[in-house]
């Protein structure tokens, strides 16, 4: 495996066997960071603000913003359903949560020193804990039913909570600050926020990327394709998904933390079942357990929304048609064609 | 409660449960036979209602406009289920999942094109006052005919599906579709035919429905994921169980909304209870869900052997 092609492991031939009664697949997942693509993306997102500002469209920096908190929460869905394949219908409620634990503190005037980074994290590593202890009792379509029950029951909570906002949001005037004194990062600097968030989504892709080839990543991986073999090897499979779980639910959380930092606003909306499938979408559209599955989704489907709005009020309609074509033509998501791709011209060298 | 609000409410639980199940029943024959996840079919329903409140305006005939409705959505879904879904069936449900949400964005902004993003749809006027049900007892005509729609329509699915050569392949298929396709049951080409029927149930729940709640774009993704609760709680595949899950999910929604307002009432400020009774009702259908997975795995009456 030593001369392998950078990204040649993405074009898998076999799509990860979710269906239940399915037959076993090989353990397959795009386990390396590739070097240049990480390079190019360390340099992408330090030299971002600047290139924007010197083009004269700075205000291009908060979409940026907002693609790399959807990538971070695709990313930890990613976790879930592409490594674990766990199909979770539920995300949102993570993200939202996180988002709420955040937005309440800073609302009531908590605002310095990580209180809400702590906040968050407890709030949804225990959320996700209870929520993941429950259905990963279940399985199959009867997983993906809980998961979304568990998010429309907040969804509804946060309707109903009249102090923060009910079904019309809460506003924040205030951000985080994180750290303290002269090390005190506010997030309303979008600078600060912006390099924050791809800080955040860079070391979730590299933990993702060590996670894949190392002992953990593949008894989760062999998991995803035969639970109860790896059962009978002696995982211990229940306390494992449950690991992915709450691991991918506090990281989801930070991404909603962030957001509201970013949107200086929060809604139940980010609750709504919508919001899970969207994120959804990303990851299938980018491609399901790959490291840069979640990023390129996100990136995909908020860029092509944007530049499709500026064109036409009927952006959601063309969206959909090319979200169709990639279910037709693009089976392993974008990813997964690209690494054919390039592939093939390597091939015909 | 007085009894008579309860028997009120009680009535417009079964209503609204009828309706759920008209979605409820296409819903879970399409994920019990061929194991596919639809997240679009809460669009028929609204393709269904805008149909129906156009051709109101243009017949003037709501009993016109709601068959003529029925039967184009009906179509829509055949030309739907042999154009597209058809090619999913055999894919993994994320495929589903994605291409199924596209043709939410897709049907969504499609009628907004069409239409505009809501449409005007009233109650017939014959049926706008109330009828006496009994002394002392009103209770709205246009609701009533819901509800007879419903249970006609109820207990015709229910021979279709229990009594007919086609309801018996239909329950092979959802038993075992393997085994029914290699004893010569064509399913694809009755599987077609079984979509039709289900969009058509759509459009006749989003056409009675739209005079009560409203027929704007998005009407379908929330009474979706009810539809959704309703299978699982029946068992995947099985009508009976979409029946009997939909006459429960009505009912806990319907009689908590009010009820548990009630309850609130006597021991909260107004504005606290009147926004946690809707609330907490809405909570309660899903609680119940758990709490059946929790129990009953396979739902109230498994379809599968």
């Amino acid at each position: 495996m030593a001369a392998r092609a950078p990204g040649a492991n993405a074009d898998r031939p076999d799509v990860p066997a979710l269906k239940v009664g399915a037959g076993a697949t090989a353990i397959t997942a795009t386990t390396h960071l590739d070097r240049t693509l990480a390079i190019v993306f360390v340099i992408a997102a330090l030299a971002l603000p600047f290139i924007l500002d010197a083009l004269g469209a700075g205000y291009y920096l908060s979409l940026a913003s907002r693609i790399v908190i959807y990538a971070i929460a695709a990313t930890s869905l990613n976790l879930v359903l592409g490594y674990a394949g766990l199909v979770s219908f539920g995300h949102a409620a993570f993200v939202g949560l996180g988002a709420y634990a955040t937005g309440i503190l800073v609302s009531e005037g908590v605002v310095g020193s990580g209180w809400h980074l702590l906040a968050t994290v407890a709030v949804t590593g225990l959320a996700a804990l209870t929520i993941g202890a429950i259905s990963l009792r279940t399985r199959g379509v009867y997983f993906i039913m809980i998961t979304l029950a568990f998010a429309q029951m907040l969804f509804y909570l946060a309707n109903s909570v009249k102090g923060y906002g009910g079904d019309e949001g809460l506003n924040i005037k205030a951000r985080s600050v994180l750290g303290f004194g002269a090390f005190a990062i506010d997030l309303k600097n979008p600078l600060a926020l912006w390099y924050v968030a791809v800080a955040v989504l860079g070391a979730s892709l590299l933990a993702l990327a060590r996670f894949g080839p190392s002992r953990l990543g593949r008894a989760v991986l062999v998991l995803r394709d035969d639970d109860v073999r790896a059962e009978a090897l002696g995982f211990p499979t229940y306390r494992l998904k449950l690991l992915v779980f709450v691991v991918a639910g506090v990281l989801g959380g930070v991404a909603g933390a962030l957001s509201v930092n970013l949107q200086g606003y929060v809604s139940p909306n980010v609750l709504h079942w919508t919001q899970s499938g969207t994120l959804m979408v990303m990851v299938i559209l980018g491609g399901v357990a790959t490291v840069w599955g979640g990023l390129v989704g996100a990136a995909t489907l908020l860029l092509l929304q944007e530049v499709l709005a500026a064109y036409t009020e009927h952006w959601e309609f063309w969206t959909g048609w090319v979200l169709l074509a990639v279910v037709l033509f693009a089976r392993q998501g974008l990813v997964g064609l690209l690494g054919s791709a390039r592939r093939s011209v390597a091939e015909r060298r | 409660m007085s009894g008579v609000l309860l028997i009120e409410q009680a009535l417009n639980g079964l209503q609204f449960g009828l309706m759920l199940f008209l979605l409820a029943a296409g819903l879970t024959l399409v994920f019990g036979v061929m194991d596919m996840i639809n997240l679009a079919h809460g669009s028929l329903y609204m393709v269904g209602a805008f149909l129906a409140a156009w051709l109101v305006g243009l017949t003037g005939s709501f009993v016109l406009s709601v068959l003529g409705a029925v039967a184009l959505t009906g179509m829509f879904g055949m030309a739907l289920e042999a154009g597209l879904l058809r090619t999913l069936y055999a894919r993994d449900h994320l495929s589903q999942v994605l291409a199924t949400f596209a043709l939410i964005l897709i049907l969504n902004d499609g009628v907004k094109m069409v239409f505009g993003t809501d449409l005007p749809l009233s109650a017939p006027a014959a049926l706008a006052g109330p009828v006496e049900l009994f002394p002392g007892f009103q209770y709205p005509a246009y609701r009533l005919l819901i509800l007879g729609v419903g249970l006609a329509l109820a207990v015709a699915l229910y021979l279709l599906v229990q009594k007919t050569r086609m309801g018996a392949l239909v329950r092979a298929g959802a038993s075992n579709r393997p085994m029914a396709t290699a004893m010569g049951v064509n399913i694809r080409a009755l599987f077609t035919l079984v979509f039709g029927i289900g969009a058509a149930l759509c459009a006749v729940a989003g056409a009675l429905l739209g005079p009560l709640l409203a027929v704007q774009v998005g009407m379908g993704e929330n009474i979706l994921i009810l539809a959704f609760v309703v299978i699982v709680i029946g068992g995947i595949g099985s009508i009976r169980g979409a029946l009997v899950g939909s006459i429960l999910v009505g009912c806990i929604d319907t009689l908590g909304r009010t009820g548990l307002q009630q309850v609130f009432r006597e021991f909260l400020p107004p504005q606290w209870a009147s926004a946690a009774g809707p609330a907490i009702a809405s909570v309660a259908v899903y609680v119940f869900m758990a709490a059946v997975l929790a129990f009953r795995p396979q739902g109230l009456f498994p379809a599968r052997s």
